[in-house]
């Protein structure tokens, strides 16, 4: 109940194009029954054989009604579109506004896009809502409401037999439909979830099924689910085939208790003859306007259950707060502290960091290397107040970073990741995110910078060429340098690297990392990796484990040491070259 | 006009069910006809000839029963529908399975394993609709009109030719329209997935606008995007409904003729009351199955898109088995001495150029081969090959002369065991994990491959040991115990050839120790074939090749190669050298 009236709520701005889009709805089913009901009068009344002049009204109401429920059907489709296209922009946009400060710490155990597609799946099942569930509803109920007293004008008792028959058809054959094919849909449903994860293994296990000799059997399991499958479906089946069925029955049954009730009334002459036949069919047509609630009720439950999913998002609080009188960002340089700070995860032991020192003063350059869940990127996600930390402080100038606005904390760092993520959009537009407004001499400029001026310079549209999902494949080693470009425009004081050569075979990683050490020259550098290549150009490396620095010093005193680090250095010496097993990109 | 050959061969396996789902809702039809003429009995008993309800009773007593039957039969042909469709869908997905198994990993590693899986379960699903709707309302939609008009005709053929001649103008209409909405349609669906997946877009960059400081403009954009899909999809659909509007408009405007016709004819005295109004109620049930026929085409048209990928699938060619001659069984030697690959090239289908082009080399019977190269090089289409994932277009693989396509599958996989660089873990215990190359084993002996794999000691560890599922209760392996556990299949399967896909990322240093250990032992004594990633398995091989562009360019041990200084010397120099 709370969620559609928290759904209702979306409509409010639209409660006048509602209003009209269910008026047009009832108008139309209206101009149904006025068809067959003026067509009943017309022969009823023409047997009589009165004057042709009796006759003209009854014809013109037949040809109107002939044409105008099309029309009206025409002008409720447009105006319900109307509706349901803004009702639809204004929950993407609520569904933004929602999440935007849940990311990413909230959004952590909705694994890479999966629950995002979800969420957008329930978006596009609410678009059903307005025009699948609340005009049919709201059109029925007017439609019972006139039919009755229409009928009720006769005699009171037509009246309420009519209306109960149509609200019986309208409620209670939805609700039955529910009660019944709640358990086989239920079935249907979990059958489903079970062949679809069994299938996945089976096609993504195919070569191991099939070494193994296995695939007979696995194919005999697969068929075993698909034959329970069928059997859910077959109960289903059964359980809803009758629903039809039973609307007709019941609109039929309506209209004999009709007939029985009228016959009387007609003997006793309180019914004129010839509207006996107008009332037999008016009763049969008004059932057009509850025959489309039990497909209703079926969206309705969806609705409730998508959007239950979706509030719920609500509910979550944003891992970070802005305080209530944020502080100025302090004028550079910049010296960033990290004083004994400790973070503890109850689900997730792993992303835990304790008691974390360290000092990253203005132009240094600082390494931090372990084995992947040393909570590496933990510590990264708490500098840019991804995270809150449970202990200890950060210091930005002295002053810790809970007393800024977090998105002020944010300008002070540029990070460039594994994967540089693109968007489906032009160069121009990718790279202006990092300084909105940024002229194409500038862009130029940067990308010469970044080392792309040749790339760009060889792309047939320039900086007007589309990039990401659908457009130019860009290699990985021009999307870390569009990274690069971006964190160049950025210009901010602190750059992470947060593995940017983690994909990357070994001569480009080569080549990105001399890069990246004459393009940040001046600027503090914290860089985050586990491939132990290239870290002479770092002033001090601390060696995480375990959430923990275990170790710091330089390559070569690490190295001396025959620490962690020493362990991790000789193991990478045994792998084979990365250019062996990925192709290098030229 | 909407039917698929392939999807009418299917139906027509299941003619019985077809059969009777039609005939079920032609007597449905009669009934409406029965109920028609019952009810225009009464009124005209009750209107025109003034009798008392006690005297139509002998003729309401038959119309309930017309009305019981009628919903009977709707029951039950509904029923009957959603019958047909269910064993269609069953008995099509029972062969797409068999049929991918039979098409295997050599077919779908080129496909994506998400996709194959959601047309087996949804794609067949969508297929539910054609049956269980359409196919039944095209027979309807032939058969009803013809019956009412087989009615009408007689009682007044003026009210018959109108029916007759305005018929046709609703299929004409419909493809007429069907042909626009489609292009209408499909372009609506466009700009809502383009719409989605901007948003998409959005929410999975979120950390990146975030860190940009862009978040808070893009949500202006977002609103932007949704409104510019409004405005065009409201001029894409201004066209659709109109076509809908004249489509509806043939069915009111005949009805409202027939109507006023038959009232003016009245009215002269030249039709009687009861033939008019029985003509009136069937007027609209004769338009009613074109109109049903017109929303299930499209129901109908999402099964047909669905079904071109199904039959797609099922009409790739699979690995046959061979004829298998019993002499070339018996001359196979167990273990066998040598395998040897003559001039072997292999294409995958619907690729363009060679995965494998004219490699020659032999496995020894207990020697380690290392395959080493870039990915594309070839060294997994080797590896399938010998496992006769998939034959070579050309060339020969021998075991001890022996063709290889001459052997059975069966007899040839309990000769060799394969171990992948991510096994693939299946629901359900250790146990039955690690049981895979061999489910009637023992628990002794399950537990001993366990060990010989050094995963012995983190089994223990889980909250069930043996019986742990997998993905329960946090039991999550990591990448190294993965790889053992893969490890233990094989030893469990004790095969004297091995095809080992070594681990290509890094390990923590424990990790790195227990698998090399492990992979030392399973290989000793065994004909292993191995995708080398790391330098202490090639230097201990007995032949390394060396692959590029699906060719061998090399081969010979460590030292030999590093010898001859060439690219394989080179990439081991290059990256061996001063790096810290």
């Amino acid at each position: 109940m709370r969620t559609t009236v928290r759904l209702l709520q979306f409509l409010k701005p639209f409660t006048g194009w509602v209003a009209l889009s269910v008026l047009l709805s009832t108008a139309t089913i209206a101009s149904g029954i006025g068809l067959l009901g003026t067509s009943a009068y017309l022969i009823s009344r023409a047997t009589l054989q009165p004057s042709i002049a009796v006759l003209q009204v009854a014809i013109v109401g037949v040809r109107f009604f002939g044409i105008s429920r099309g029309v009206f059907r025409y002008l409720e489709r447009l105006t319900s579109h109307s509706v349901n296209f803004r009702l639809l922009a204004r929950l993407r946009l609520w569904l933004y506004r929602t999440i935007e400060p849940l990311a990413p710490a909230k959004l952590q155990d909705f694994s890479s896009g999966d629950l995002l597609n979800r969420v957008l799946a329930d978006v596009d099942t609410l678009e059903n809502f307005y025009v699948r569930v609340v005009a049919p509803y709201a059109a029925a109920g007017l439609t019972i409401i006139g039919m009755g007293l229409f009928l009720g004008r006769f005699d009171l008792k037509l009246g309420l037999v009519l209306a109960g028959g149509l609200i019986f058809s309208g409620v209670g054959i939805p609700l039955a439909a529910y009660a019944i094919g709640r358990g086989p849909g239920k079935a249907v449903v979990a059958v489903k979830a079970r062949l679809s994860s069994t299938l996945i293994e089976s096609i993504q296990g195919i070569g191991d099924l099939t070494a193994f000799n296995r695939s007979e059997a696995a194919a005999a399991r697969l068929n075993k689910l698909g034959g329970s499958l069928a059997q859910a479906q077959h109960r289903m089946v059964w359980g809803s085939a009758w629903i039809n069925a039973g609307n007709g029955l019941l609109a039929n049954l309506t209209m004999v208790a009709i007939l029985w009730l009228a016959i009387p009334l007609v003997s006793s002459g309180q019914l004129e003859g010839f509207l006996l036949p107008v009332v037999v069919m008016l009763s049969m047509a008004s059932f057009e306007a509850v025959t489309p609630l039990a497909v209703a009720a079926q969206y309705h439950s969806a609705s409730l259950e998508s959007g239950a999913r979706l509030f719920g998002m609500e509910k979550i609080t944003p891992e970070v707060n802005d305080p209530a009188a944020p502080l100025p960002i302090p004028p550079l340089p910049l010296r960033l502290e990290v004083r004994e700070v400790s973070l503890l995860y109850e689900d997730n032991p792993d992303n835990a960091l304790t008691n974390i020192t360290l000092r990253l003063d203005p132009g240094k350059k600082i390494a931090l290397v372990g084995p992947s869940g040393a909570g590496k990127t933990s510590l990264v996600n708490v500098l840019l107040r991804l995270w809150d930390y449970d202990r200890g402080e950060i210091l930005l100038n002295g002053t810790d970073l809970s007393r800024f606005r977090a998105a002020d904390v944010r300008a002070q760092f540029s990070v460039i990741s594994q994967t540089a993520y693109l968007f489906n959009a032009t160069l121009r537009q990718n790279l202006r995110l990092a300084r909105p407004g940024a002229g194409d001499d500038e862009l130029h400029t940067t990308l010469l910078r970044a080392g792309l001026d040749n790339w760009t310079a060889a792309l047939p549209n320039g900086l007007d060429t589309w990039v990401g999902e659908h457009g130019l494949r860009l290699s990985g080693g021009e999307r870390q340098r569009l990274a690069v470009a971006r964190t160049l425009l950025r210009d901010t004081p602190v750059v992470i690297l947060d593995e940017p050569t983690a994909n990357l075979d070994a001569v480009t990683e080569a080549a990105l990392i001399q890069q990246l050490q004459s393009a940040l020259a001046v600027k503090s550098v914290l860089w985050i990796t586990h491939r132990l290549v290239g870290l002479e150009w770092m002033d001090e490396i601390l060696v995480m484990d375990g959430g923990q620095i275990v170790e710091r010093g330089t390559a070569a005193e690490l190295i001396k040491t025959g620490g962690l680090y020493a362990r991790l250095w000789e193991i990478q010496q045994r792998m084979l070259p990365s250019t062996f097993s990925k192709p290098s990109s030229s | 006009m909407n039917f698929d050959r392939n999807l009418l061969n299917t139906a027509r396996r299941e003619w019985l069910a077809l059969a009777l789902t039609i005939l079920l809702s032609l007597l449905g039809g009669l009934t409406i006809l029965l109920q028609a003429r019952q009810l225009s009995a009464i009124l005209s008993a009750v209107f025109i000839d003034g009798q008392a309800r006690s005297a139509v009773t002998s003729l309401l007593v038959p119309l309930l029963l017309i009305l019981i039957v009628r919903a009977l039969l709707a029951w039950l042909a509904e029923a009957s529908a959603g019958t047909l469709a269910i064993q269609v869908k069953e008995s099509l997905r029972s062969q797409l399975v068999n049929h991918l198994f039979r098409l295997g990993p050599a077919y779908t590693r080129g496909e994506n394993s998400a996709e194959l899986a959601n047309t087996t379960l949804q794609g067949i699903e969508n297929l539910d609709a054609y049956f269980s709707q359409y196919l039944p309302q095209a027979a309807l939609a032939g058969l009803i009109p013809l019956a009412v008009l087989a009615v009408v005709f007689p009682l007044d053929w003026l009210s018959g030719l109108i029916l007759l001649l305005t018929a046709p103008l609703i299929p004409i209409f419909m493809i007429l329209i069907g042909k626009a909405s489609e292009a209408a349609t499909r372009r609506q669906w466009n700009a809502l997935s383009r719409l989605s997946a901007y948003f998409l877009d959005t929410l999975q960059g979120l950390r990146e606008l975030k860190l940009l400081g862009q978040s808070e403009r893009r949500a202006v954009k977002v609103g932007e995007a949704a409104d510019q899909y409004r405005l065009t999809t409201m001029n894409v659909l201004r066209v659709t409904f109109l076509s809908a509007l004249v489509l509806e408009m043939v069915g009111t405007i005949s009805t409202a003729v027939v109507a006023v016709q038959i009232g003016l004819r009245l009215l002269h005295g030249g039709l009687g009351f009861e033939q008019a109004f029985f003509i009136l109620l069937l007027t609209p049930e004769f338009y009613l199955p074109l109109r049903l026929l017109g929303q299930r085409f499209h129901a109908g048209a999402s099964g047909i898109t669905a079904a071109r990928r199904i039959y797609a699938i099922l009409q790739t060619p699979a690995l046959l088995e061979p004829a298998v001659t019993v002499e070339n069984q018996a001359n196979l030697s167990i273990p066998p001495q040598t395998i040897a690959f003559q001039n072997v090239s292999f294409a995958y289908p619907g690729q363009a150029g060679l995965a494998v082009e004219d490699v020659s080399f032999s496995l020894r019977r207990g020697e380690l081969t290392a395959l080493v190269g870039a990915t594309g090089a070839g060294k997994s289409t080797l590896a399938h090959l010998l496992l006769r994932f998939a034959l070579p277009v050309s060339g020969q693989i021998l075991v001890d002369g022996v063709p290889l396509e001459t052997i059975t599958t069966e007899l040839w996989r309990k000769q060799i065991a394969w171990v992948p660089q991510q096994p693939v873990l299946f629901q359900g215990t250790i146990t039955e994990n690690i049981g895979l190359g061999k489910p009637l084993a023992s628990l002794a002996e399950i537990q001993r491959a366990a060990q010989q794999a050094s995963l012995d000691q983190r089994i223990a560890a889980l909250p069930a040991g043996y019986d742990t599922v997998l993905g329960e209760f946090g039991a999550r392996l990591s990448g190294g115990e993965l790889q053992r556990l893969a490890l233990a299949r094989a030893f469990l399967m004790d095969a004297p050839i091995l095809v080992l896909d070594e681990p290509s990322g890094h390990l923590d240093p424990a990790s790195e120790a227990l698998l090399e250990e492990s992979v030392r032992r399973l290989c000793a004594g065994r004909t292993v074939l191995i995708i080398a990633h790391r330098l202490p398995t090639v230097y201990r091989a007995d032949q390394i090749l060396v692959l590029d562009h699906g060719r061998i360019v090399e081969s010979g041990t460590h030292p030999t190669l590093t010898a001859a200084n060439g690219v394989y010397a080179r990439l081991v120099n290059a990256y061996g050298g001063s790096r810290a």
